[in-house]
């Protein structure tokens, strides 16, 4: 049995092979309409996030499967004091497969030590999101045609973004890679990904503040919200937020076949204005999101 | 100078650094073995200036050196038998350490869920860089 808590559980190859059948799933999803006939996914949320969730839901249904699970700490056992370990116990007789999101970081990786059943991490805490990254690889593998050779921006929250590093973990695993990463000072990329990941591979990477200047070098341009929740006072937050904001006018400074992508949902840091831009390409992603989910649950009950 | 004259079967920690003497002592249970134990602190040392030394009379297998290695692997622990050092034992890093110090990050599992270990894992050997294996927070000393 295998899990999902970081990109890295999957080798190259095992990933190119999951987005190969992600993009089976679009040509032709009758296909796998009944794939998962009588199986179930518990959808196990200590936090709100409705998008993920709904995506999880939606790529079981799908499937043909069933769905059943909490969308926050409050309405689950978690508010009586239980621990990850033992919910997750629970949830094993009850489901065939879990996508667990949670605040605290490491919380998937505690459920999967206890788990009977696949475990895939939805998001934990700050630390990693790797069906986000999938859905990354994905949107960018089927709009470029490929994974390597590629400048790619970063813009936002670089430091609780977790999304970000789960990316940034993904793409250094392709050659020619290069990042620019665009975020105000205070909101950097972590060092562990500065220094153990990105030095350490000899991944090509600089570091600047104003998305104008960086922008017409971009293959990829990935903006991030600037997250009230990971703040730990609401003055930072504003002071913040507004600092990368991406309309038209940042737009004609790019590439013709440059994409924006974006994790959803956006505050205000890509302009309405933006949407109708052939390059705008994150409700794109929300769709390559239910697709490359699809093809997850798939691969992971398969490896049961 | 010190002799170790005195000791049948144990350890003799030498070189360790003045002053940690008592965490060691904490760190590898030394309270809860049943045999005798002599610090000294403060000693004389060519090499190091001052420093302290731990004595401890207790079967071979008693002690987790993975403990000592992550506390200072520049310890050197000797192991008597029948009153003369018969070994003396380099200590390596551990891959991995088990509740001997707690992740410090708030946002970490490990600091609500019961019953979970603390458990940390070398990331890089040049460094001495630990990191949590939950949140991949560094570990400093």
């Amino acid at each position: 049995m295998r899990h999902l808590m970081s990109p890295l559980d999957l080798s190259v190859e095992e990933l190119d092979n999951l987005l190969d059948l992600a993009h089976d799933i679009e040509r032709d999803p009758k296909k796998y309409a009944h794939a998962c006939d009588g199986l179930k996914l518990a959808t196990c949320f200590y936090e709100p996030s409705t998008r993920t969730r709904l995506s999880f839901e939606s790529a079981m249904l799908n499937l043909g499967g069933s769905v059943l699970g909490f969308a926050s700490a409050d309405s689950s056992s978690a508010a009586k004091g239980e621990s990850v370990s033992d919910t997750i116990r629970v949830i094993s007789c009850y489901a065939d497969i879990c996508a667990m999101r949670h605040p605290k970081e490491g919380a998937a990786l505690v459920a999967s030590q206890k788990s009977g059943i696949p475990v895939i991490n939805a998001g934990d805490g700050g630390h990693q999101h790797p069906t986000q990254t999938l859905t990354d690889l994905l949107t960018i593998r089927s709009l470029k045609g490929q994974l390597h050779d590629m400048t790619i921006g970063l813009c936002g929250d670089l430091k609780f973004g977790r999304t970000v590093h789960s990316l940034i973990n993904a793409l250094i695993r392709y050659p020619g890679i290069r990042f620019v990463l665009i975020s105000p000072p205070e909101l950097r990329i972590p060092d562990y990904i500065r220094e153990d990941v990105l030095r350490r591979n000899n991944i090509p990477f600089e570091e600047v503040k104003r998305l104008d200047d960086a922008i017409p070098s971009l293959d990829i341009l990935y903006m991030t919200r600037v997250q009230r929740e990971r703040f730990f006072n609401e003055e930072d937050y504003v002071r913040l937020k507004d600092f990368y904001i991406l309309d038209k006018k940042k737009m004609a400074l790019a590439k013709e076949d440059m994409y924006v992508l974006h994790p959803l949902p956006r505050v205000n840091e890509i302009a309405v204005e933006v949407d109708d831009d052939p390059r705008a390409a994150y409700f794109k992603q929300v769709q390559y999101g239910v697709y490359v989910r699809m093809a997850l649950i798939l691969t992971l009950l398969k490896w049961r | 100078m010190l002799n170790i004259s005195g000791i049948q079967e144990g350890f003799v920690l030498d070189h360790i650094r003045a002053g940690m003497s008592l965490s060691i002592y904490e760190h590898l249970n030394l309270d809860k073995l049943d045999c005798t134990v002599a610090i000294i602190k403060n000693a004389r040392s060519n090499k190091m200036g001052t420093k302290d030394i731990i004595k401890v009379e207790c079967p071979i297998d008693a002690l987790d050196l993975d403990i000592l290695g992550f506390i200072d692997h520049n310890i050197t622990v000797n192991i008597i038998k029948g009153d003369k050092i018969v070994e003396k034992k380099e200590l390596h890093l551990p891959r991995q350490v088990t509740n001997v110090i707690t992740c410090k990050n708030p946002r970490c599992i490990t600091s609500i869920e019961q019953g979970l270990d603390q458990i940390f894992l070398l990331t890089d050997e040049q460094e001495e860089t630990y990191r949590c294996k939950y949140c991949e927070e560094m570990y400093t000393k």
